[in-house]
């Protein structure tokens, strides 16, 4: 075990570095044995149960041996819309064990999680280092057979002999269908030398003064001023500061930050240096998701080749800037992309999100002024410079500047990416994706509004309307819309950290209504329980994910009370609808027949 | 530097960036709190401080107070109740039966907030206790994850946690290290079992010992102490 030694030394001992030697122990040995947690807990000066508790966040990192190949299955609204619970059935029987289990022979692990980023291409799944989407039973037994031949997931998803630092190694899993490109991402053939060169020649000053001018706001979600960021994160006082990118898209329904990695990291990168720039900041934090795994390698060459080229290092252009980039692999938890919660996972913690104040733009990684942004806001201030801020400024509309890009799914003709202004009508994006009898679009994700297209079409995206964070999920007439609640109320009781009262404990409650009225045993009394216990988890808890969790019940039953309704049971007699009686009684049978049973042996 | 706010129309002056469930107790408005002491770190957990600050429902614990801020204390109040009945649901509490009653936060603020008897479904929950160590054991099925152990806690000798969480979410719950445990002083584990709110954590072979009216918030309620200080 003198690997493990030489493993903690190369990451300097340092307890925030823990996640990246979880996942490296993991990668050579499947999962972190008991024995690893012992040496780790020892050489880092914490207890064993410490490791644990990190461990036990993140839904990637494993304590038990996950099965020789690791089947990671996307259960997400628009998997089920497309064949999920076939290709769940189908995999089961292919593999013998059915999901949360590995199968008798240690081959196969079979995994349940939520969105991967490939919703235009869904039911997809992980399995081991590669994703395989479209997927169907046939497609799956297919697979599985390969598997148990001895293949491996490399090569049966055609990647083997392909070098996974080349650019287009991405796109042989997974596909980034941009419908509609616009005048800000995607353009090709941009001079990054010469834009890092134009860059160190302004002062940081000038560069902030033309950000804020641009009237950029943040795009992943919250919709800050970006200018201002980074020149409170300029005026900040720190021994050192950070730049964050913001790379854990876990909104279910969004991929277009993948999207931008794949086709234009370097973007991202040169939005990043901008940022070290801005603030006086030395070095760069790039969170990649895990579910994006399959983007590093491309990642970490790209960097290696600014470096070489000083676009990134200790001395960048011979300007005595020094920026570095390295990129920190998530390990599975939607609450990561909370701006404190990343930071307390680049720390190599859970990834609990933090009291405010103090906000990361003052105290953020290790303690020092953090900036942290969105991937495409990052992207889209490259543009910025070279463009200049009333370029950006004419685009859009006056309050929501530039553009957009849409992650579109559901039901809908031409599913991808879409760039759009802000500005545009609801109705227009709807005719524009070819949507199908469209009844509801899911605006932000789970975590947005649910509207309906008959009563909001004319509402248009912007940040004071819908200030859309990039997923867009279309329903038709046809789809049960309270599933999808169901859905969406289930993702938010897993992806909890569980750190405040109404979000850990609230979110179980509305589960559980949602499922009442679902089985029919529900009253109006459910319905304001709902509503007050809702607003209570949206005003009390802690970060976003409680205050949003209740949404996709709150604003379906606002704006589809008659799915609801039609749903009720008749509030008479002298029990509750919600009380089963059955199940109230299956206790005493229960015990009756082992009386009866014990009588008659 | 000093600014001027109300609390619920009363007007108070106080140092910018004091805390504000701090400053409401020194102008006589008590509110409930689980988690937070006066004098240690901000935990944020249990959000039964929440009032509304110039119109927005937040956690009076994390709140530094600013000049002009209009604080509102009675509006949310059933928000707190409510977060009170929530953890009276999720864990497994009989009161009669455990050895902090009459000396128990969470059931002292339980009447503050007038609670009677709990909206939410009780989930009875089933959770294992941790009995191992020899001084120390964790009745968890009072656990309110308020996370004062975790990070309040430490072995003496190296610094490491002795309490820390083990998962996420609702099956979130609290472990103990039972070879740090061992090494804990009886001072020590005195001192975590009178730090945890609740009757979670406890010292064996000890209950019971105060007579019923004579225990902790029988003798002097919390509201009392603190607004009037520990010590009077
Ligand atoms: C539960 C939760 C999840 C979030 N997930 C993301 C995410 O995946 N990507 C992202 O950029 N921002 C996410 N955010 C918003 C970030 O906290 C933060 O506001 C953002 O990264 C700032 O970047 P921007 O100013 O460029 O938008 C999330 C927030 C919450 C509360
Ligand atoms: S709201 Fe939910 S996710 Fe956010 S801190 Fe509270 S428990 Fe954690
Ligand atoms: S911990 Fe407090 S509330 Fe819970 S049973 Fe004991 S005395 Fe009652
Ligand atoms: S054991 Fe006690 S102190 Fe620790 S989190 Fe639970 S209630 Fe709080």
């Amino acid at each position: 075990m003198s690997g493990l030694q030489e493993l903690m030394r190369r990451h300097g001992n340092d307890r925030a570095r823990l996640i990246d030697m979880l996942l490296e122990i993991q990668r050579e040995a499947g999962y972190v044995d008991d024995q690893a947690i012992q040496r780790l807990a020892e050489g880092l000066n914490l207890s064993p149960l410490e490791v644990r508790e990190t461990i036990s966040f993140y839904h990637f990192i494993h304590d038990r041996p996950p099965g020789r190949h690791t089947i990671w299955l996307a259960d997400t609204v628009i998997a089920r819309m497309n064949g999920y619970k076939e290709v769940r059935k189908a995999l089961e029987e292919a593999c013998g064990c059915v999901f949360g289990q590995v199968d008798a022979s240690g081959s196969f692990g079979l995994f349940d999680t939520n969105c991967i980023g490939l919703s235009d291409q869904e039911p997809a799944m992980m399995v081991d280092d590669v994703v395989f989407t479209r997927l169907t039973p046939e497609r799956v037994r297919r697979i599985v057979t390969g598997l148990r031949a001895g293949r491996s997931a490399q090569s049966l998803a055609a990647v083997k002999d392909r070098d996974p630092t080349d650019s287009d190694f991405a796109a042989q899993l997974a596909s980034s269908a941009i419908r509609q490109r616009g005048p800000v991402f995607f353009s090709p053939d941009r001079d990054y030398p010469a834009l890092v060169e134009k860059l160190v020649t302004l002062l940081p000053e000038e560069l902030i003064a033309r950000v804020v001018d641009s009237g950029l706001r943040g795009r992943g979600g919250a919709g800050f001023p970006t200018g201002l960021k980074w020149r409170l994160g300029r005026e900040a006082e720190g021994a050192e500061k950070y730049v964050i990118c913001n790379a854990d898209e876990g909104e279910p329904g969004t991929f277009k930050d993948r999207v931008l990695l794949m086709e234009s990291p370097e973007d991202v990168l040169l939005g990043m240096i901008m940022a070290g720039w801005a603030l006086g900041a030395r070095h760069g934090i790039l969170y990649l998701r895990w579910e994006y795994g399959y983007l590093q390698a491309r990642l970490q060459r790209l960097l290696e080749e600014w470096q070489q080229a000083r676009l990134l290092g200790a001395d960048i252009l011979g300007q005595g800037f020094a920026f570095d980039i390295r990129i920190q692999k998530g390990a599975g938890a939607y609450v990561c992309g909370d701006e404190t919660a990343l930071i307390e996972s680049c720390e190599g913690k859970r990834g609990t999100p933090r009291v405010k104040p103090p906000y990361p733009i003052e105290e953020g990684y290790l303690g020092m002024p953090t900036c942290v942004n969105n991937v495409e806001t990052l992207a889209a201030a490259s543009r910025i410079l070279e463009k200049g801020a009333s370029w950006f400024r004419a685009l859009g509309a006056p309050e929501s500047t530039g553009t957009r890009l849409l992650s579109v799914s559901g039901d809908c003709d031409r599913p991808g990416i879409y760039e759009i202004e802000w500005g545009v009508s609801l109705n227009k994006v709807l005719r524009m994706v070819g949507a199908v009898d469209p009844l509801a679009v899911q605006v932000s994700g789970p975590s947005g509004e649910c509207v309906s297209v008959a009563r909001d079409g004319e509402r248009v995206f912007c940040y004071s309307d819908l200030s859309c964070n990039g997923s867009l999920m279309i329903f038709d007439r046809k789809r049960d819309l309270l599933e999808v609640v169901e859905e969406f109320t289930r993702f938010f009781v897993d992806e909890s950290c569980g750190i405040c009262v109404p979000c850990r404990a609230g979110g179980v409650d509305l589960l559980h209504k949602i499922r009442l009225v679902r089985a029919g045993r529900a009253t109006r009394r459910d319905l304001d329980d709902i509503r007050q216990w809702g607003a209570l988890m949206h005003a009390t808890s802690r970060c976003g994910l409680g205050t949003t969790a209740a949404k996709p019940l709150l604003t379906t039953l606002d704006r589809f009370p008659e799915r609801y309704e039609a749903l009720l049971a008749p509030d008479e007699g002298p029990l509750l609808p919600s009380f089963d009686r059955e199940a109230a009684l299956e206790a005493h049978r229960h015990a009756h027949r082992i009386l009866t049973e014990d009588a008659s042996s | 530097m000093s600014v001027n706010i109300t609390i619920d129309g009363l007007a108070v002056r106080a140092d910018a960036g004091d805390t504000l469930v701090d400053v409401a107790a020194d102008n006589g408005v008590y509110i409930p709190t689980l988690c937070y002491q006066r004098g240690r770190p901000c935990l944020g957990t249990c959000r039964v401080c929440s009032v509304r600050v110039n119109g927005n429902v937040m956690a009076a614990c994390t709140v530094p107070v600013a000049d002009g801020m209009e604080v509102e204390v009675n509006d949310p109040a059933d928000m707190r109740k409510a977060l009170v009945e929530l953890l009276f649901a999720e864990g497994n509490h009989n009161c009669p039966s455990c050895e902090k009653s009459g000396r128990c936060e969470l059931q002292v603020v339980g009447y503050e907030v007038g609670m009677m008897v709990s909206r939410f479904p009780y989930r009875f929950p089933l959770r294992d206790r941790e009995t191992r160590p020899k001084k120390i054991w964790l009745e968890n099925d009072r656990c309110i994850f308020c996370q004062r152990c975790v990070e309040f806690v430490r072995d003496r000798e190296t610094g490491r946690r002795i309490f820390s969480i083990d998962h996420r979410g609702s099956r979130s719950r609290i472990v103990m290290d039972v070879a740090l445990a061992d090494r804990m002083s009886d001072q020590q584990v005195r001192e975590a079992a009178e730090l945890c709110p609740v009757g979670c954590i406890l010292q064996k072979g000890l209950g019971y010992n105060d007579p019923i009216g004579r225990r902790r918030f029988e003798v002097r309620r919390l509201r009392q102490r603190v607004l009037e200080g520990e010590g009077q």
